[in-house]
């Protein structure tokens, strides 16, 4: 179900507007606050509701991620590199939180420097592989990792 | 010009009487737009169911010197100095239109109260006030206000929502060009009382009211963050604890026990890329 907003929250700052990837997200002309033009070419991404400062962005989640009348806020936090979520079932009983890392490296500190990288030879560029690979898929240091190569196994249920 | 009171003069025409009648008109004006803004967007009513909702979710209570402290942080942050904007253009902005209001408003009733007054820092102040009102007005109407920054829109397009600001500016510019033309009767008079009649007598139609019910709610969200209900958001983690790094252990394992700060992310531009 698509994003909604708190009127008495917003105060029209347009990072909504800036983000949403189906350019839905609107200015009301009349009431400066956003507002979602066309709720059903929302695909609930929650870009918006992560990008706005004053958390008045919101969505009504579906019935099969957690019963109806439910709450899933949010708060990404760009500086710690987190993004922390709660999850609240209508009878207050189930309060879930959830904390996990979004960037392990300072923003920007990790973008590759393409301009410094020697152009593609023609045997580069008639190869089936793509931009440095196999270096970026680890191909190089003997075949795909897998969980078991890595020593890992998964485990039954959630795992926090 | 500057060192001139304006209204002492004036009261040589007009009844000091009279003018005062008016201010205690505005006044009314003001309390009684409030009042009926209020219950026709039923402000108050939603304020309070929730209170009642975030008390019910509530994991602490919040204690009278808790709410004391909550009470002088919403005075220092939210009403003096306009800490709820994110935009720093629209807080400095804010303020210069905040205080140059106060400052305007409340030098014109008391030189109109004590017409007989002959210090010379009240029209100064009158004067400073009614600058800092337009340059901060003027400022937001032309430049920062979301629909011209955000949308686009031309600076002169004007819906029934911009009563108050223009009638506002529309204030503060006949008051100075009344007092930069030597004041007395005419028609730069004629138009500053007439749009400040508009700016106190429209408060039912404009966000006049907003300066009553902000606070309020400021002190609201930080009650409802300060007794854990914290509007269902998440709380605020300190990556570092050992207790925090206990419950969620991505964090230590891939951001380690320290985490650095990262920086601004999105935030390190301004949105304007639509």
């Amino acid at each position: 179900m698509p994003t909604f907003v708190y009127m008495t929250r917003c105060d029209g700052c347009g990072e909504c507007v800036d983000i949403c990837p189906s350019d839905i997200m609107h200015i009301d002309k009349k009431l400066r606050r956003a507002y979602n033009i066309e709720p059903s070419m929302c695909w609930e991404c929650y870009s918006c509701v992560k990008a706005c400062p004053h958390h008045a962005i919101d969505v009504r989640g579906y019935a099969d991620f957690a019963p109806l009348g439910h709450s899933v806020r949010v708060i990404r936090d760009e500086d710690k590199g987190t993004i922390a979520w709660r999850i609240k079932f209508r009878n207050g009983k189930k309060d879930m939180e959830l904390l996990a890392p979004i960037t392990t490296k300072p923003w920007g500190s990790a973008t590759p420097k393409l301009a410094d990288v020697a152009p593609p030879s023609k045997e580069m560029r008639d190869s089936e592989l793509l931009f440095n690979e196999p270096k970026y898929i680890r191909m190089d240091e003997g075949g795909l990792h897998t969980l078991e190569s890595n020593g890992l196994e998964i485990k039954e249920g959630v795992q926090y | 010009m500057f060192t001139s009171n304006h209204f002492a003069a004036l009261s040589e025409v007009i009844s000091p009487a009279i003018m005062q009648g008016y201010i205690v008109l505005m006044i009314l004006l003001v309390m009684g737009g409030t009042i009926l803004d209020m219950m026709h967007k039923k402000s108050a009513t939603y304020f309070f169911e929730n209170a009642k909702k975030a008390k019910k979710s509530a994991k602490r209570s919040v204690s009278g010197g808790e709410k004391a402290a909550i009470a002088a942080s919403v005075l220092v942050n939210e009403v003096l100095t306009s800490g709820e904007f994110s935009n720093p253009r629209r807080r400095l902005s804010h303020l210069l239109t905040m205080y140059g209001f106060i400052i305007f408003a409340a030098t014109t009733a008391i030189m109109i109260f004590s017409p007989e007054s002959t210090s010379t820092l009240l029209p100064q102040l009158w004067h400073i006030g009614a600058l800092m009102l337009a340059v901060g007005g003027y400022w937001f109407w032309i430049f920062i206000r979301v629909d011209v920054s955000a949308e686009g829109l031309p600076w002169f397009r004007f819906e029934r929502a911009d009563l108050f600001i223009v009638s506002l500016l529309a204030t503060s510019t006949f008051a100075l060009l009344w007092s930069f033309t030597g004041g007395g009767l005419g028609i730069p008079f004629a138009l500053f009382v007439l749009s400040s009649t508009v700016l106190f007598g429209g408060v039912y139609w404009s966000k006049f009211a907003h300066m009553f019910f902000k606070p309020a709610a400021a002190h609201q969200k930080k009650i409802a963050h300060a007794d854990g209900s914290r509007e269902n958001l998440p709380p605020d983690y300190d990556l570092t604890d050992p207790e925090v790094q206990r419950q969620f252990p991505d964090i230590p394992t891939y951001m380690g026990k320290n985490p650095p700060k990262m920086g601004l992310c999105i935030k390190a531009e301004r949105a304007n890329h639509y």
